[in-house]
């Protein structure tokens, strides 16, 4: 069993693309860990407002009780800053694991199939792409509200809708082009249904973009949720930390001359969606063969030994 | 075995892979047509305008027997593709039949749907052209060899591991484990031919059509790759429809040659008879065309001249006439022909193109076919005389045996053709040519042969 080429070709990546997912990866991987280990980093909970029945100060300084101290709710900024990097990484892990999936089957059926089913699927993509992402986001979070609550699935599902269209156009497009190949001919040959077809002949060919387009998403559905967030059509208060709610609650605060309460949440928000673009950007530069340029490495041989005999002679 | 009554001079292969198939040729085809409509462009979608038809196949009529090479040659663009893909039904006919004779009975090819159709790949599989193109880039050597077995559900586990190491064997990748594993990347052109030849018989099929399976591939394995499938015939009694532009392989490969040229079979015999004694003009000029060692005989070759025609609007009568250098008054002759001749005429004497162009006019029309052509916009007696000294130039040009009559109505030259001949396969000597200077009955070989 061996390992999927690209990642020797992630691994054996050089010059500037390494640098850009290394750093990339790093601030993620600094995030992800906050995700994972909130209970146990944060010292309060994220809707946490008192301790042994005594209520945190409104809007306190830092202190060796509250590291950032307080915001206007009561809570304490730097457990809501980790505990909201658990509400970002799960909103946006499913969101994209959501579109990716609806996307490419929608492109691999669509592409296959072809005929009037991809003609109005093709139509149907194309309209929810031409319309701001952040509009529809909108439309969606309030749709989702009245049936399913504010929650993290329902946040998680109006970013599905607006990136589905991406990963159907670029696998429905990788599709059409593959279909005509002649191993999917070889594979109708010897008598591959459809769906097989589809399964094992053009899934693992058309896929390989499909990486770098999610991590690419990921830092936008970041932004959108962030912004969802600070209209008030995000994650209601009471069921997740939401950066982007923070930050529209630290406003006036902001007026006030209090920074603390909107810098962190911000720079939170700032930094993985910076640690994202460059893993995405990354990824792109490594994989996708029209940017990554096969530099030619240097050779040096070792210098020749004149006092072997074996070589003067 | 049974052998077809009417071909006894087939039955030297006695290949058949049991007592239990029906007797008769295991595909044959009739009158098989495969067209395409073309789409046109963009308005004429929306307007609805006529579309046309390309004719890839019209009307073939062949038999492969059991056990023999049926070689089928002819230039791109002749239909011999869509030919072989027809066969494995991947190309649907829109008119004809293909039956299949196999294990299971007589089955028509032609009115086959889906399930039917795969069940029918069990038995008829197809070596492609490509051998890098052929093999699914992301699938090992082993599944890909592999696959036909678990898309058809007849073995997996150990059973599908032992059939798909067999089959490599056979085809001579060995020592397996050092294949099986690798990625068609990995190997060279030879060897994924070799890969996709092993994915085509672990079906145990009967019929393998074969697309111009060594025209990719290095001239040092071609033969080798040939001999395989002699081999594979051999063990496996196995039938083969080789498709190929190369006359000179199908010449060591096959027992019979059926020569296509634009959607049709112009000429079906025997090899042996085909090289020693073509009849079809189009036969004979491909028989030139074979490169021959012999510094002493360089020229002339006599080429067919020009390109094969467009299949969507073929010419009238005989589709070969304008590019035969022995057409008669019965070929079909046109006014595209003589646009041809005009434009000729001006390529090799170029130096009054601007007053002839001006006294003839406008030749679009021409492109229309048509059995009576007109045209002139000076002087009709000029425009005659012009046509006569064209005429004058190059007597031999076969276009002037169709022109039935060219005279001027008073405003313009009319130039009326021949009536033509679309010629049927018909018997000459050992084989079936559909020529008009071999008509019915004419079946001494030195009828009008040069």
């Amino acid at each position: 069993m061996r390992a999927p080429r690209f990642v020797s070709t992630i691994w054996n990546t050089k010059g500037m693309a390494r640098w850009i997912l290394l750093v990339g990866v790093l601030i993620t991987a600094v995030f992800l860990l906050f995700a994972l280990c909130a209970p146990w980093i944060a010292p309060y909970d994220f809707n946490q407002t008192k301790v042994d029945g005594v209520k945190f100060p409104k809007l306190a300084s830092p202190s060796g009780d509250h590291w950032l101290g307080t915001n206007d709710q009561f809570y304490d900024i730097y457990s809501r800053v980790v505990w909201g990097a658990r509400t970002a990484v799960l909103v946006v892990l499913l969101s994209i694991v959501l579109s990716a999936i609806v996307g490419v089957l929608l492109g691999l059926v669509s592409g296959y199939v072809g005929g009037w089913f991809d003609r109005i699927t093709l139509f149907l993509m194309d309209a929810l792409y031409s319309f701001p992402s952040l509009l529809l986001a909108i439309v969606f979070s309030f749709m989702l509200r009245e049936r399913i609550g504010g929650g993290i699935v329902a946040a998680a599902l109006s970013l599905t809708a607006i990136y589905i269209p991406q990963y159907y156009r670029v696998v429905r497009n990788t599709t059409v082009a593959a279909r005509e190949a002649t191993y999917v001919e070889a594979a109708k040959a010897i008598g591959a249904k459809p769906a097989t077809i589809m399964r094992k002949y053009l899934f693992g060919n058309v896929v390989q973009s499909v990486p770098v387009i999610g991590t690419l998403n990921a830092a936008d559905a970041l932004g959108t949720l962030a912004a969802l967030g600070f209209l008030g059509l995000g994650i209601a208060p009471n069921e997740a930390s939401d950066w982007g709610y923070d930050l529209s609650r630290a406003l006036d605060d902001v007026s006030a001359g209090n920074f603390a309460p909107a810098l962190w949440p911000g720079l939170a928000i700032i930094l993985l969606v910076t640690g994202l673009t460059l893993v995405g950007e990354g990824l792109n530069e490594t994989l996708n063969p029209a940017l990554r340029r096969r530099r030619l490495q240097k050779v040096t041989l070792p210098p020749r030994d004149t006092t072997d005999p074996e070589v003067v002679r | 075995m049974p052998t077809k009554p009417e071909s006894p001079d087939l039955s030297q292969e006695d290949a058949g892979p049991g007592d239990d198939v029906p007797p008769g040729p295991v595909i044959e085809t009739d009158g098989l047509e495969v067209h395409y409509r073309l789409q046109g462009g963009a308005l004429a979608r929306v307007l609805g305008l006529r579309t046309r038809t390309v004719k890839a196949l019209d009307g073939v009529t062949v038999q492969l027997h059991r056990g023999e090479v049926l070689g089928v040659v002819g230039e791109s663009g002749s239909g011999k593709t869509t030919l072989g893909r027809a066969l494995l039904g991947l190309a649907p006919s829109t008119q004809g039949s293909i039956t299949y004779r196999g294990r299971d009975g007589e089955r028509l090819v032609s009115h086959m749907k889906g399930a039917e159709l795969r069940r029918l790949r069990t038995d008829v599989q197809m070596v492609f052209q490509d051998p890098s193109a052929a093999l699914n880039p992301s699938m090992t050597i082993e599944q890909a060899v592999g696959h036909p077995l678990v898309v058809h559900k007849i073995a997996r586990g150990a059973e599908l591991r032992r059939r798909v190491h067999e089959a490599l064997e056979r085809v001579g990748l060995a020592p397996v484990e050092r294949f099986a594993s690798k990625y068609p990347s990995d190997l060279s052109g030879g060897q994924k031919q070799r890969a996709v030849i092993a994915r085509a018989i672990i079906l145990d099929p009967e019929v393998l059509v074969a697309d111009e399976p060594i025209s990719m591939l290095d001239m040092s394995v071609r033969a080798k790759i040939l001999q395989l499938m002699l081999d594979l015939k051999r063990d496996l009694g196995l039938s083969y429809v080789y498709i190929t532009h190369d006359l000179a392989s199908a010449k060591y490969f096959c027992d019979r040659i059926a020569i296509m040229y634009l959607g049709r079979v112009v000429e079906i015999g025997p090899t042996e008879e085909i090289f020693a004694n073509p009849r079809h003009p189009y036969t004979k000029a491909l028989l030139k065309a074979i490169p021959d060692p012999d510094p002493e005989r360089m020229l002339p070759r006599d080429l067919p001249r020009g390109e094969i025609p467009d299949a969507a609007e073929p010419p009238l009568g005989c589709s070969f006439h304008p590019r035969c250098p022995e057409a008669v008054a019965a070929c079909g002759w046109e006014s595209r022909d003589l646009r041809v001749v005009l434009d000729q005429h001006w390529t090799e004497r170029g130096a009054d193109f601007d007053t002839e162009r001006r006294l003839v006019g406008d030749l679009d029309h021409l492109d229309a076919p048509s059995k009576r052509a007109t045209l002139g916009k000076g002087d009709p007696a000029a425009v005659l005389a012009l046509m006569e000294g064209v005429r004058a130039e190059n007597p031999d040009e076969p276009l002037w045996n169709g022109v039935r009559s060219m005279e001027s109505d008073g405003s313009k030259v009319v130039v009326e053709f021949e009536e033509g001949v679309d010629p049927a396969l018909r018997r000459a000597g050992g084989v079936d040519v559909a020529c008009v200077l071999y008509p019915d009955g004419a079946g001494s070989d030195t009828a009008a042969s040069d």
